[in-house]
């Protein structure tokens, strides 16, 4: 289990995001999540990801348990209100999905229904500390949960935007929170990353939860510049765009960049793992995890009962 | 509307921006008003602020929270521990008290109203 990983403290933590889906049954959701399912020890359940409707974040959560893999919740504040987004949390517990990953969401102008109304009741550090008051055994408004669900609350964080001087006290106020985990943004700015990460360590925060920066594995320099340009809190610098896209083989370039961030990630003391998210789907997921030693799901299990 | 929270209102919004949120944080958040940022975050900046330090939603509007940091380390004549509490966590706002003077609130500790099961820091701390 994902707080049995983070408890452990000494154990390499891999999370993924599973694909948006829009239709077609649980068998299409299965063969699209199949690759990844193998490598992470639990996977994120997104919440209408980019401001973009899809299937549902507590449906796929129970999809992903269903094809035996551990889901992560992702709640997001944009649509719901704090009675809605307890009700999610509450009703996804039923049915043993017990990770929630808590964040304040995309506005609803990134997406495709940007007339809709946007929410925020709560924004992402409160619903942190309401998610972790019903672990606690009770609603925000004091009424009881009995039995209380055994919830592992986590959160995400942005090492690479503005103010980048301020982003590791936001992580410190979500660890305060109750937050065990972060799943930060993909950043392209290896600075920030490391200077977050160090701060966090100099805090001591880095042993309360565990900084899973994420690696997004892209096609091509196309993908990056749609990145920097389209997704907000996210720059690709343009000479790593261009170099990318001088490249003879593009999707190699690309494949290689993801690698050496994932290397660079790795190397930070203080961070635990990785967040995965694929937008290739063509075998690179598991050649990364290969080309960084790290053994199928199944065989860290193993290797961690052992020893 | 009373009188005091149109002169409120004639003060602060011009000043602030003030959106009468009736439980006023200004001087935790560097005499910013967070009501004014499109998502009403109450807890600083969310992960969308673009790389020139404006809003995601309006990106001609430079990020409140951006702001609202700066000014809490670099405005003069702040009390420190206003400075401080800077990095509290605040809790969800109580949506019945919009429209209503915060420095009625203030007065008569409506504004300290939380949800009954929210956990300060405090508590948090001495548990």
């Amino acid at each position: 289990m994902l707080r049995e990983l983070v408890d452990a403290d000494d154990r390499l933590i891999i999370t993924g995001e599973a694909p948006a889906i829009d239709g077609g049954t649980l068998d299409v959701f299965n063969e699209r999540i199949s690759e990844m399912a193998q490598w992470v020890d639990a996977m994120n359940a997104t919440d209408n990801t980019a401001a973009h409707a899809h299937a549902s974040n507590v449906a796929c959560a129970i999809a992903i348990a269903q094809a035996g893999v551990e889901p992560i919740l992702q709640v997001v504040c944009r649509d719901k209100n704090r009675i809605a987004c307890q009700a999610d949390i509450v009703g996804a517990a039923l049915h043993g999905v017990h990770n929630v990953c808590c964040l304040t969401g995309d506005d609803v102008t990134a997406g495709d229904e940007p007339e809709a109304r946007r929410v925020f009741d709560l924004d992402g550090p409160q619903l942190i500390r309401v998610a972790t008051g019903l672990s606690g055994g009770h609603y925000l408004s004091g009424r009881k949960l009995e039995p209380a669900p055994p919830l592992f609350v986590g959160a995400v964080e942005n090492p690479g935007a503005p103010p980048v001087g301020y982003r590791a006290c936001r992580a410190a106020k979500k660890i305060a929170a109750g937050a065990r985990f972060l799943q930060l943004q993909i950043c392209y700015h290896a600075d920030r990353l490391e200077a977050f990460v160090e701060e966090l360590e100099r805090q001591g925060l880095t042993s309360r939860a565990a900084i899973l920066p994420t690696i997004v594995l892209v096609r091509g320099a196309r993908s990056l510049a749609f990145v920097d340009r389209e997704v907000p809190g996210i720059d690709v610098p343009a000479e790593t765009i261009a170099r990318i896209e001088q490249a003879n083989d593009q999707a190699e370039a690309a494949y290689q960049l993801g690698l050496e961030q994932a290397r660079h990630a790795l190397s930070l003391p203080g961070v635990r793992g990785l967040h995965l998210t694929d937008f290739r789907h063509d075998g690179s997921l598991s050649r990364l995890c290969r080309d960084l030693d790290i053994p199928l799901k199944e065989a860290r299990r193993a290797y961690a009962h052992r020893s | 509307m009373g009188i005091v929270t149109t002169i409120e209102h004639a003060l602060k919004k011009p000043l602030f921006g003030c959106h009468m949120c009736g439980q006023c944080v200004l001087h935790n958040t560097g005499m910013t008003c967070p009501m004014t940022c499109p998502k009403t975050l109450r807890n600083g900046p969310c992960g969308g602020v673009r790389e020139n330090g404006h809003c995601e939603v309006k990106p001609e509007m430079r990020c409140v929270w951006v702001k609202a940091e700066e000014r809490s380390r670099t405005l003069p004549l702040l009390p420190a521990s206003w400075r401080q509490h800077f990095h509290e966590l605040r809790p969800p706002v109580d949506n019945r008290l919009a429209g209503t003077s915060s420095w009625a609130n203030l007065l008569s500790g409506r504004d300290k109203v939380k949800p009954n099961a929210w956990q300060s820091d405090e508590e948090d701390t001495a548990s």
